[in-house]
């Protein structure tokens, strides 16, 4: 299973490398002829609201303990743990709920919840917080000036402030000092039609991921069939991470 | 005011001396990979930091990933190697950024964030390629 | 009545000299704090990602709130009309400018990016109330400028009422606004209620005038100007006023949260578990910065210049207190992502978060507040701000030499 995905982004990456390289030396290739292929966008396309990134988690598949998703993030985003937790960067944690009146537990990653309805972006000073049209939320770092105000207003504590200096960051993640930051769900990876890497670690298949507009994603269909909520849905966020389950 | 006709003969004095007059030194640019940059030299010179400015909101806001002006693709290309054979960082006199940089005096913020070298292709799916 | 006469001090004693000294050394060492932290990255300092805003903050918001506070002063002279207040209206201003000054820097320094503030100034995201504020604060430092213009040239003096009223209408949107910025947090339970706009406002009065009261009784005990009972026993009951204005809002607060099964976690945490925010808000800001000064002020059977000022030090105190325990305290608490549920994580989910400001956050905290006092020290030296005399005769438009100390009966 995972090799075959495998082989399905080397196929996609390198169509897409022929694409661009086709696109380079002038060549205008035909549109129709690109989107032959599922969720890759050609590199010089920009985003559109037609398409909206999310994700559902099926907290039953989650397992206590497990922290694939996690270790799979630090890894592909270059997050380095400085020893002192309280400072380190998280990007997607794994959280264990235990209902106080029954006892019942459950296990679940919390991440970015890449609201439509963003409140990290509404207080944002300078425009830093920003959401992509296709729904991701991201931080522009070129313009954030550290204020904290976006981690004051996060509800799920996705974001986290870096401390101190990075060295060897990722090419497709650059993150420094002064800065605010949070889960991306690698859109460096989206972009090229793949899925963010917790989706792909997760052994147990507790997460999907995909166009939550398009009504024939695996998404949208799962979203149709079973029963999900969103965390703290009483603000209204309009979440782009939904859990099935709790 | 003497002391002001004093200094203005000193700095007279040390500009004859330095090799300003001799003839400008200027920085040894690196030599990038392939044949061609991007944009002919002249244009990087002048407008390369629009260019990635340019690129760099594209990327960022729209999620066009072009290679032609992506910071990226310069690290890629204008990579200088160490006395041990690996790239240098920016932190190196000698890394293609700071050779001009570091000449004009100008501070760059850029690799607060990006990684200054190009990324070394060992992990996953990366393999083969 | 004479009009009131403001004189530039001396500025020659060695008591000046060395309050500058010690003023500048403060300054000098908060600017190396913000230096060694900018330099270093915050993880030298006590927040972290759960405690994301600290000392600085506490004592920036402070500073800015009593800032706009210090111009009641003026705004009681120059909008409402009370002339006793008059030859106080110059000073008023000149501290409601430093004191924000003082404050934004402090805010300015603790900024992950400080060498961004020309990006703060250039990309504005008009639905955060942050960016209002940049305006509102950048505003009322140029209202307060015009409106102190106004009062302090003898030919612009007809505009001084119009220029009062826009910078008292903008003092309160300002305030608004500071205060808006915890209460528009949807997300965390201690912050997310309108009252915070008007608490901040009423904090403002009281913090404001505690503030101003010190500077003026030290500026006068120190040039040896006279200082009659009128304006001592008007700044004591004015105070009297606010600090329990601000008592019966944040008791308003807490009632209405109590009120709320939602929020009675938060409240006993603040309340009665909290340990150090407990007690800062029980001893700091109910005893020592509220009932302590109401009591001195109103009990102590004594209208002296000095039980005044230092009820006056007490408001502070209580009011650093006070935005201690809602800064931090409201941060400390966890964050409710599942009602009914106990959550655990290794990113301190479900726990009470720890927070230990650090040296450089204090510092940097105190270098704003000197930095505001240099300011006022260095503005009284080279401006007319300081009234040469507060003696009753020379404010007090019902004053007769046998009834003096008499005349307060029209309160404030």
């Amino acid at each position: 299973m995972a090799n075959n995905d495998t082989n399905i982004d080397q196929y996609r990456r390198r169509f897409l490398e022929r694409s661009t390289a086709v696109l380079a030396a002038g060549v205008i290739a035909p549109g129709v002829f690109l989107h032959t292929v599922a969720n890759a966008r050609p590199a010089d396309e920009a985003v559109t609201s037609k398409v909206r990134w999310g994700m559902l988690v099926d907290s039953g598949k989650c397992k206590t303990g497990c922290d694939k998703c996690v270790k799979a993030c630090e890894v592909e985003n270059g997050l380095t743990r400085t020893g002192r937790p309280e400072i380190d960067a998280q990007w997607i944690r794994k959280v264990t709920l235990k209902n106080k009146q029954t006892g019942h537990t459950t296990s679940l990653p919390m991440l970015c919840q890449h609201c439509a309805e963003p409140p990290c972006v509404d207080v944002c000073p300078t425009g830093a917080s920003f959401k992509r049209a296709d729904g991701i939320v991201l931080v522009d770092k070129h313009i954030c000036i550290g204020c904290r105000y976006c981690m004051m207003a996060c509800p799920y504590k996705a974001r986290s402030f870096i401390h101190e200096d990075i060295t060897d960051q990722k090419a497709h993640a650059p993150r420094g000092k002064g800065t605010v930051e949070s889960c991306t769900f690698c859109v460096h990876r989206v972009d090229k039609g793949q899925s963010p890497a917790c989706v792909s670690a997760c052994d147990e298949g507790a997460m999907v991921f995909g166009d939550m507009n398009d009504p024939q994603s695996e998404i949208s269909q799962r979203l149709r069939e079973v029963q999900s909520m969103e965390i703290r849905g009483d603000l209204g966020l309009n979440l782009g991470v939904r859990y099935q389950g709790i | 005011m003497p002391g002001v006709r004093i200094m203005m003969r000193v700095a007279v004095l040390l500009f004859l001396v330095t090799p300003v007059w001799a003839g400008t030194p200027v920085p040894e640019i690196p030599k990038g990979k392939g044949q061609q940059c991007v944009e002919d030299t002249a244009m990087m010179r002048t407008n390369h930091m629009e260019f990635i400015l340019h690129q760099r909101d594209d990327t960022m806001h729209r999620g066009i990933r072009t290679k032609k002006h992506s910071l990226k693709e310069c690290i890629e290309c204008h990579a200088v190697k160490g006395d041990d054979g690996m790239p240098v960082s920016v932190e190196s006199p000698k890394h293609f950024c700071s050779v001009c940089h570091r000449y004009a005096a100008v501070s760059i913020d850029c690799f607060q964030c990006h990684n200054s070298k190009p990324e070394i292709k060992l992990t996953g799916d990366r393999n083969g390629q | 009545m004479k009009y009131p006469v403001c004189r530039e001090i001396e500025g020659k004693s060695s008591a000046y000299v060395a309050l500058l000294v010690i003023l500048g050394g403060l300054v000098a060492l908060g600017l190396g704090a913000a230096i060694y932290m900018e330099h270093q990255g915050h993880h030298v300092t006590g927040m972290n990602n759960q405690i994301v805003w600290g000392m600085p903050h506490v004592f920036a918001v402070f500073l800015i709130v009593a800032a706009s506070g210090a111009l009641n002063v003026a705004s009681i002279s120059s909008v409402f009309g009370k002339v006793v207040y008059k030859p106080l209206a110059p000073l008023s201003g000149l501290l409601a400018i430093a004191l924000l000054v003082g404050g934004l820097v402090v805010l300015v320094l603790d900024l992950g990016h400080p060498d961004r503030l020309i990006v703060a100034m250039t990309n504005y995201n008009f639905k955060s109330i942050f960016a209002w504020n940049i305006f509102l604060y950048n505003g009322f430092l140029a209202v307060v400028a015009v409106y102190l213009w106004m009062l302090m040239e003898r030919r612009m003096n007809t505009y001084t009422k119009a220029a009062g009223m826009v910078a008292f209408v903008w003092r309160l949107i300002l305030t608004t606004g500071t205060g808006s910025i915890f209460g528009f947090l949807v997300a965390r339970q201690f912050y997310d209620a309108a009252i915070m706009a008007p608490m901040f406002i009423v904090m403002s009065f009281s913090f404001g005038l505690a503030v101003f009261i010190l500077v003026l009784f030290v500026s006068f005990w120190g040039t040896g100007r006279p200082m009659g009972e009128v304006i001592v026993d008007r700044m004591r009951s004015l105070l009297s006023l606010f600090v329990l204005a601000v008592l019966f809002l944040v008791a308003i607060f807490h009632v209405t949260n109590l009120y709320a099964t939602e929020h009675h976690g938060i409240e006993s945490f603040i309340l009665r578990d909290g340990g150090i925010y407990t007690m800062m808000f029980w001893v700091g800001y109910v005893f020592v910065g509220s009932v302590l000064p109401l009591l001195l002020l109103n009990f102590s059977g004594s209208s002296r210049s000095e039980v005044v000022a230092v009820s006056a030090g007490l408001v502070i105190l209580g009011g650093l207190a006070m935005m201690y325990v809602i800064i931090i305290g409201g941060q400390a608490y966890p964050l409710v992502m599942f009602p009914g549920y106990e959550v655990v994580s290794d990113f301190s989910d479900g726990v009470v978060n720890v927070y230990r400001p650090s040296l450089p956050e204090i510092l940097l905290g105190m270098g704003g507040v000197a930095f505001a006092l240099t300011i006022v020290a260095f503005g009284v030296k080279v401006l007319r701000f300081l009234p040469l005399s507060l003696a009753d005769k020379d404010i007090d438009p019902h004053y007769r030499p046998d009834t003096a100390g008499g005349a307060t009966a029209s309160g404030a």
